[in-house]
């Protein structure tokens, strides 16, 4: 089973990049989680764009989500909400709706900010896009606040170890149920 | 299992199926300060009458098959948010129970959807049976009211005024053409 991570943030020392990283350690047998790094290419959305062949790093973002079984974003939270270059790539997966790759793929959703509440804001309103391009978005998040001093080293608290393998267990018990109804 | 008081004249013995060209079920809700409607095309009915006057009436559309006015207002109903077709492709209906009276009819029955069975009430007219270019033909209009929530169908997003933009009750209206199968 392959899980395909997405961080919102794209600087190197990212804390959501991290958070991401660890999620990836915690996967359950069977499964694993490849994060994706082609976030910064995707061009600005512009419909004139958006044409076949698309853009190399649609096409990549495209090709990535079709073929992973489920997707886990983890999101800063930029001005209380998504990430500017996180919702655009979104919006460049999302075209054709009915049959855009997130369509029906499991995913989850997580999130680490600096501040008191760990990107809970982000987290709700990516939720609400995914379900929109018709994502089976799981209930549960991870909100890692104070995200310089939880995620510093290698020293993630166990509370927030278990909440991630509890993510990720739901995560992979939706593909089964996919898979199962696809059998 | 079925019956018909007094009937056999207004619901002949026979199966008669859906004349699929003519025949149409609908939703209507109120939406934004507004009616959102849509209809399910194509789809099946069936209607089988014993000699002994018990009936039953069945359909089945396929969630892939529910048109609005918009694409992607469709591939929204059709995602886990509302019918989840992936998982629940079917939404089916079995009457329990079917009366009439002159032209009034009534049926009482379980309409599944999203996976979830509920017991509804459908009221409207049958109109008697009529000789149309060889076909036997009857035509049977029912409507009913039923709670989306219900079903699981839960979504909703918040007006100016924080109220809800998209009711909870729902109105389906089938109007069946039905032709007597020979």
């Amino acid at each position: 089973m392959r899980i395909l991570g997405i961080s919102g943030s794209l600087r190197a020392g990212s804390h959501n990049t991290r958070l991401l990283h660890a999620a990836a350690e915690l996967v359950p047998e069977g499964a694993e989680l490849e994060p994706w790094s082609g976030l910064k290419d995707v061009p600005p959305y512009d419909e004139d764009d958006d044409v076949e062949p698309a853009p190399a790093a649609v096409a990549a973002l495209r090709d990535a989500l079709a073929g992973a079984d489920a997707v886990v974003f983890a999101t800063p939270e930029y001005n209380t909400s998504i990430p500017g270059q996180l919702k655009n790539a979104l919006d460049w997966a999302s075209r054709p709706l009915r049959t855009n790759p997130l369509r029906n793929k499991p995913v989850a959703v997580i999130g680490a900010s600096t501040g008191a509440f760990g990107a809970v804001w982000s987290q709700q309103e990516l939720r609400k896009v995914l379900r929109s391009l018709g994502a089976r978005v799981v209930e549960e998040g991870v909100a890692v606040r104070h995200a310089d001093r939880q995620l510093d080293g290698d020293n993630l608290p166990e509370e927030v170890r278990e909440e991630l393998r509890d993510v990720l267990a739901t995560l992979v018990a939706e593909v089964r149920e996919r898979q199962l109804v696809a059998a | 299992m079925t019956t018909i008081a007094d009937k056999t004249e207004v619901l002949p013995a026979g199966t008669w199926k859906a004349d699929p060209a003519h025949s149409r079920v609908e939703f209507a809700v109120n939406y934004l300060g507004g009616t959102f409607r849509g209809v399910f095309s194509p789809f099946e009915a069936e209607l089988r009458v014993s000699e002994g006057g018990e009936a039953t009436l069945t359909g089945v559309a396929r969630a892939e098959s529910v048109r609005v006015q918009d694409e992607n207002l469709e591939a929204h109903l059709l995602s886990p948010e509302f019918f989840d077709s992936e998982r629940t492709p079917e939404l089916t209906f079995t009457s329990t129970d079917i009366r009439t009276q002159g032209e009034a009819v009534e049926i009482g029955g379980e309409l599944t959807v999203r996976g979830a069975a509920q017991p509804v009430q459908l009221r409207g007219t049958v109109r008697p049976p009529i000789g149309a270019y060889g076909q036997q033909r009857i035509g049977i209009t029912v409507e009913t009211q039923v709670d989306r929530t219900a079903f699981g169908l839960n979504w909703n997003a918040p007006l100016d005024d924080g109220t809800p933009a998209l009711a909870n009750d729902v109105l389906l209206t089938a109007e069946l053409f039905f032709i007597k199968e020979q």
